[in-house]
């Protein structure tokens, strides 16, 4: 039988209700999912909203792997809590003064958002395929149509009007939800390693790369399994933004680690001691080194030097799939790390997670694939590849 | 001309459907914010409605605090050991709702060496996680200073446990005690990472947070918590505030207390007597 606790061996003074870490990995992965939510809705606003015509490849791709991570984000929240057939207490009574409270109106509310902009921008697709298939599928294909047939130029005028406003709404949302996921954090005043104001601004550009980077490596992904080129000039496009966020992300948590020494508030000798200790490998050379550093050098590399065709290609999927262990990383040791460093300021916990049980590494890597089996289910019924006659940028605005 | 009105009837379905839309989601968020305005919970239990329903009690005519005077602690444990039967804690190292520290400063050294009843070398010198006894480990050191620092939930004025809990299942009571409804917890331990002092734990019997409640079953029957009632030395004090003959208000009014943690703007109830530097 699955123990009821799992407790951490510390070193040094811990309080002796810290033994039992409360957070655990699935917390790590709510930030992370909501993360790739954000970067993902990013790339494709770039398209809907600034025209960045070179990322219309990935558009409509981008907003479906937004919609699946967001489908899946309540769940390692629903399965960390204690009792979580009282979830919608937090939503029949919220409590005004939690930062928490809100979540759970905010999450429903940017599900609608992107249910509803996919539904707009693949009413096209589901038209044709209501009227163009039989039997079973052409009643499924309807009833995604909501009885709406019109494919006239004035009809899709007025699409892209809706398609603009809901991505010009949903660029702060995704942020804002972001962002505040990093404000639940860094509020928290009773643990110094959390307790910062970048905080959010850090989990806001951390997701947009990590974003960018998964759709950069489901994109060459599906290029390969599709056995069509993959776009260059949309993956350099995809390329540059990586780059160029990651300069703010690692800007800002230089910034943030450099302050939080500098400051040396009450306990910064045992966090010294934590981060050249336990944190070297999961903080400086996984997080810094091998995901942030080396894909940065690299990138940097192949915009100096020009890099084309296939060397650009394996580069940049390369240096992508470092980002998100980086941010994985960075997640966890955010989440993880913070709850290590003991409250008392003198000592240190080791959290070691269970393979097995509700939140085992296990259930988190269940956690993790769902959002990809979601993604491969819905590109069955919705092709995000095939031409759907919209267009974006500033040209069609209202 | 048919294709033209064709197709304005149906934008006027599609605004039609997309208006309606609208409406239904404007009434289920004012709806639902109409929900949190008037229930209970949400309110921090300040109306006369979330009186507790206890025979003769009324929670508005006290105002509840506790003293602990650390220079009489003499790190028996029976404290610990009454919490635990009294409030059906989990008779383990993990989960206490009250503590003691024991601090001492070796000759030579700079930082105190600080354990408690839960560090390993303490149970293995009881035998068991349900035996409480601090080991006789520095019997051969040269101890210049040692001491013993009873911890328990301050029930702070302002508590940050309370103020990021998302259901307000966890509220200040109008006497001054933070208590938690068990039965409204959904578990999600934000109020654990919230309290700077380790008072919150999670009970994974109930998978519910528990904490400290001063013993608010016996305290509203004008009984003293049992961790007070079984300090064989007095250093533990608790009281009435309101009550200026109480001993509480003689222990405040007679000493320089000190809180812990004062920086964190939390404003503890639990004043304390013969703390030191490292203590917090």
């Amino acid at each position: 039988m699955e123990p009821l606790f799992h407790a951490s061996p510390f070193t040094g003074y811990v309080y002796p209700n810290e033994t039992i870490i409360p957070w655990t990995l699935l917390i790590v992965v709510y930030p992370y999912l909501t993360g790739l939510v954000a970067g993902a809705f990013t790339v494709s606003s770039l398209y809907q909203v600034f025209g960045f015509q070179r990322l219309k490849p990935v558009a409509h791709f981008a907003l479906l792997v937004s919609l699946c991570c967001m489908i899946v984000v309540p769940l390692p929240l629903l399965l960390h809590l204690g009792h979580p057939e009282r979830a919608f207490n937090a939503m029949i009574t919220p409590h005004t003064t939690s930062a928490f409270a809100v979540f759970a109106y905010a999450a429903a509310f940017y599900v609608v958002l992107l249910i509803l902009e996919t539904w707009f921008v693949f009413r096209p697709f589901i038209v044709r395929e209501a009227q163009q298939k039989t039997g079973l599928l052409s009643w499924f294909y309807s009833i995604l149509a909501l009885g709406s047939y019109d494919l006239s130029e004035k009809a899709m005028r007025y699409d892209r009007k809706w398609i603009f406003a809901l991505a010009i709404i949903g660029m702060p949302a995704a942020h804002g939800l972001h962002g505040y996921v990093g404000f639940v954090f860094g509020s928290l005043k009773s643990r110094e390693w959390w307790s910062s104001d970048l905080m959010p601004a850090i989990f806001l550009f951390s997701a947009i790369i990590s974003g960018t980077a998964l759709l950069i490596v489901l994109y060459v992904v599906m290029c390969k399994l599709r056995k069509v080129p993959v776009d260059v000039p949309c993956l350099k496009g995809m390329a540059f933004a990586l780059w160029g966020f990651m300069m703010f992300t690692l800007l800002l948590e230089g910034v943030e680690f450099a302050s939080l020494v500098y400051r040396g508030r009450e306990g910064i000798d045992i966090i010294l001691q934590f981060v050249k200790g336990p944190l070297v490998i999961p903080f400086f050379v996984l997080q810094f080194g091998l995901g942030s550093a080396l894909p940065l050098l690299v990138l940097t590399f192949m915009i100096w030097r020009g890099t084309n065709g296939k060397p650009l290609v394996a580069g940049v999927v390369a240096c992508a799939s470092l980002v998100l262990l980086a941010v994985l990383m960075m997640r966890y040791n955010v989440v993880i790390g913070g709850q290590e460093i003991s409250k008392t300021g003198k000592g240190l916990l080791e959290y070691h997670p269970p393979l097995f049980g509700r939140e085992g590494l296990l259930a988190v890597a269940v956690v993790l694939i769902l959002p990809f089996v979601l993604l491969a289910g819905l590109m069955r019924l919705l092709s995000p590849w095939e031409e759907t006659g919209t267009t974006a940028g500033f040209s069609v605005a209202p | 001309m048919d294709e033209r009105a064709e197709l304005d009837k149906h934008e006027q379905e599609r605004r039609d459907f997309l208006s309606r839309l609208g409406s239904a989601l404007a009434c289920g968020a004012a709806a639902a914010a109409t929900a949190g305005s008037v229930a209970p919970r949400a309110s921090a239990a300040s109306g006369e409605s979330d009186k507790p329903a206890i025979p003769g009690y009324d929670w508005t005519k006290h105002r509840y605090a506790f003293g602990v005077d650390a220079t009489k602690c003499i790190g028996c444990l029976r404290c610990v050991e009454a919490c635990k039967k009294e409030n059906n804690v989990a008779l383990d190292a993990h989960h206490f709702r009250t503590w003691v520290e024991r601090y001492v400063y070796l000759e030579g050294e700079e930082k105190p060496r600080i354990d408690s009843q839960q560090d390993p070398v303490n149970i293995e010198a009881s035998g068991s996680e349900r035996e409480y006894r601090f080991a006789n480990r520095y019997q051969d050191a040269a101890v210049e200073k040692a001491f013993f620092v009873p911890k328990l939930c301050n029930h702070c004025t302002h508590p940050a446990c309370v103020q990021v809990c998302p259901t307000g299942a966890t509220y200040k009571t109008e006497d001054g005690v933070v208590l938690i409804d068990h039965t409204y917890c959904i578990g999600c331990q934000y109020c654990v990472q919230a309290c700077p002092y380790g008072a919150r734990f999670f009970d994974e019997r109930r998978n519910v947070t528990d904490k400290c409640t001063w013993c608010y079953h016996r305290i509203t029957k004008g009984m003293q918590p049992a961790c007070v009632e079984v300090c064989p030395v007095g250093a533990r004090i608790f009281g009435d505030l309101n009550d200026k003959q109480s001993r509480i208000s003689q222990f405040v009014q007679n000493n320089r207390v000190y809180v812990l943690r004062p920086e964190t703007g939390n404003a503890p109830n639990v004043f304390y007597v013969g703390t030191d530097k490292d203590v917090n």
